[in-house]
């Protein structure tokens, strides 16, 4: 009886670290492609607007005071969740193809997407990555952040920054359109992460513009995500070297 | 000496919750993403001007409680070494037990990203390490086997179904605050205008069921406080620990609307979890002082009003000598 239990303290004990320690089988998914599936001389594109509607909201900045590190940067930071530009035009949207490619299967870009901490707010707010495409977070800044990710699909994870020029790097296994990130130390800190199995997407910038390239001919799904005003979708077709148009509008949804 | 100790460690605890408290309603529970290390180093060697943001709240939480841990391991030595009653020396050695299986929920939960089931075990344990000091400060005390016990069944009844009521009540709050449902119901006294809500989700149930739970521990302390000053109010071991949780219950109920006033400011949210924690203790003391005749303390009959004497069983003088033939007339 007694070594029964001991047996079975040791089983559960095992399991109990084992998922401490993170562990957890990768998807067993085919190696991606080398070549791009698309032919250079049919490729074409979708350019467009996203705008904003309306009077934008006031947001307050964010102050920085709870860490002193932070507030010798500035005392305070903008609020980056909408950012409208004199004409409307609506920053950090992340426009995406979000069906249309059919089977096709593109090549993992061997250069690293960069986010940044710096003065205590990820640089960029929103950005886009690939499935399997290295992800390099840094901290630029004379503090120690967390890296934390909530994402629904990929694994979370949790990762410590203390010492200033540190780097980690990440691969998301699965596409997913967003990842959050936040640092629990400073919480005004977050930045949405798109990540996808196909390179067409683009976060639009203080213009309001953004621009895909390079898909081939044929019909497709875009679609338009903002952190607060949520997602909208139109359907384009293109035909071989042309580039189709779409504009998205946002309104306030308070 | 041990019970003064035995308080300390008590209060060390309250202290304890609160800081847990206040983690969670600053949202720092994962401001450390390692454990038991801080970010790479010993927790006891953190430097201070490290201590920033969210990493102020738990770091200082798992500071005081590896100290809280410390102080229950000499808690439950001392009882070893000196207590003489077995079964309080045995609370000591399930204190012990408890404060270790918190710590390892506590970095648990850490290590898995705060899961709700392992955070709301975590809250719930911390409850019991505090019952557990508070009951080993209690029995230790010089007036535990001071004086004659009153014998009420009702009373006893009362005290103990309000105590699990309140522990239950914890429980739902618990879960309130670890599925982020403290603010599912954004006004007050009213729930969107209403007694009952007119929508329903799981974080809108969960809320106003703790909003009912309030309600229900309220009626059961109001009889077990109101049972005590009618029939047992010169006994002022029942007497100050009833008026003591008449007064936390009002300053709880008002916490908790505070709570969802503010828009759930941290200072206030993390004063309702703990004195949430002081009116679990205060009814535990009154508890465990309406049961003493059951700890082998003798039962007396004085103190009570004689309306009260209909479900109090106090033997006849007579029959507490026994017969020396061995059977009464």
């Amino acid at each position: 009886m007694t070594r029964r239990v001991w047996i079975g303290a040791l089983v559960l004990a095992s399991g109990v670290l084992a998922a401490a320690c993170g562990g957890g089988s990768q998807e067993d998914a085919p190696p991606p492609p080398v070549e791009n599936p698309v032919d250079p001389a049919t490729a074409g594109g979708v350019t467009g607007q996203v705008t904003f509607e309306g009077t934008p909201p006031t947001l307050a900045a964010l102050r920085l005071d709870s860490d002193p590190n932070c507030a010798r940067q500035g005392a305070t930071t903008p609020n980056e969740s909408v950012v409208v530009g004199a004409t409307g035009a609506l920053q950090n949207v992340f426009v995406y193809v979000k069906d249309g490619l059919g089977t096709l299967r593109f090549p993992v870009p061997a250069a690293a997407v960069v986010l940044d901490q710096k003065g205590c707010r990820y640089v960029p707010h929103v950005l886009g990555v690939q499935v399997g495409q290295r992800m390099e977070i840094l901290n630029s800044d004379p503090t120690l952040h967390n890296i934390h990710a909530v994402p629904m699909t990929n694994r979370e994870f949790n990762t410590g920054q203390p010492i200033p020029g540190m780097k980690h790097t990440h691969q998301f296994t699965a596409r997913e359109v967003m990842v959050p990130f936040k640092c629990d130390v400073h919480p005004w800190m977050n930045a949405y992460v798109g990540v996808l199995d196909h390179p067409f997407f683009a976060v639009t910038g203080a213009d309001g513009s953004f621009s895909l390239e390079g898909l081939p001919p044929g019909t497709y799904t875009i679609e338009a995500w903002h952190e607060r005003l949520g997602t909208q979708t139109q359907m384009v077709t293109i035909g071989a070297t042309e580039t189709g148009t779409v504009a998205f509008s946002f309104k306030s949804t308070t | 000496m041990l019970h003064f100790f035995a308080a300390f460690v008590a209060a060390a605890t309250a202290l304890l919750i609160f800081a847990g408290g206040l983690v969670t309603s600053t949202g720092s529970g994962l401001a450390v993403p390692d454990w038991p290390t801080t970010y790479g180093w010993s927790m006891f060697t953190f430097p201070v001007d490290k201590w920033v943001g969210g990493i102020f709240y738990e770091h200082s939480h798992r500071l005081i409680a590896s100290i809280v841990g410390m102080l229950i391991i000499a808690l439950a030595a001392w009882l070893w070494r000196a207590e003489p009653r077995r079964w309080v020396r045995r609370l000591g050695y399930l204190a012990l037990a408890a404060v270790v299986t918190q710590g390892i929920l506590g970095g648990i939960t850490v290590l898995w990203f705060l899961p709700d089931p392992i955070s709301i075990a975590h809250a719930g344990l911390a409850q019991i390490v505090f019952c557990l000091t508070v009951t080993i400060a209690l029995v230790t005390s010089p007036g535990w086997t001071r004086g004659a016990p009153v014998a009420d069944r009702l009373l006893q009844r009362l005290t103990a179904v309000t105590t699990g009521a309140i522990y239950a009540q914890i429980l739902v709050g618990a879960t309130m605050r670890h599925t982020e449902a403290g603010l599912a119901i954004p006004d007050f006294p009213l729930a969107f205008g209403r007694i009952v809500p007119p929508v329903w989700t799981t974080a809108i149930a969960i809320h106003y069921a703790h909003r009912v739970g309030a309600l229900l521990v309220a009626a059961f302390v109001l009889a077990a406080a109101g049972h005590v000053l009618y029939h047992h109010w010169p006994r002022a071991e029942l007497r100050r620990p009833s008026l003591l949780l008449l007064l936390l219950l009002a300053v709880q109920i008002a916490l908790g609307a505070l709570t969802v006033l503010s828009g759930r400011q941290y200072m206030i949210n993390s004063l309702h979890v703990v004195t949430g924690a002081f009116v679990l203790a205060g009814s535990l003391v009154l508890t465990l002082r309406a049961y003493r005749p059951r700890f082998g303390i003798r039962e007396s009959g004085s103190g009570i009003r004689p309306a009260a004497l209909e479900h109090v069983r106090i033997p006849e003088p007579a029959s507490r000598i026994p017969d020396p033939r061995g059977a009464r007339a």
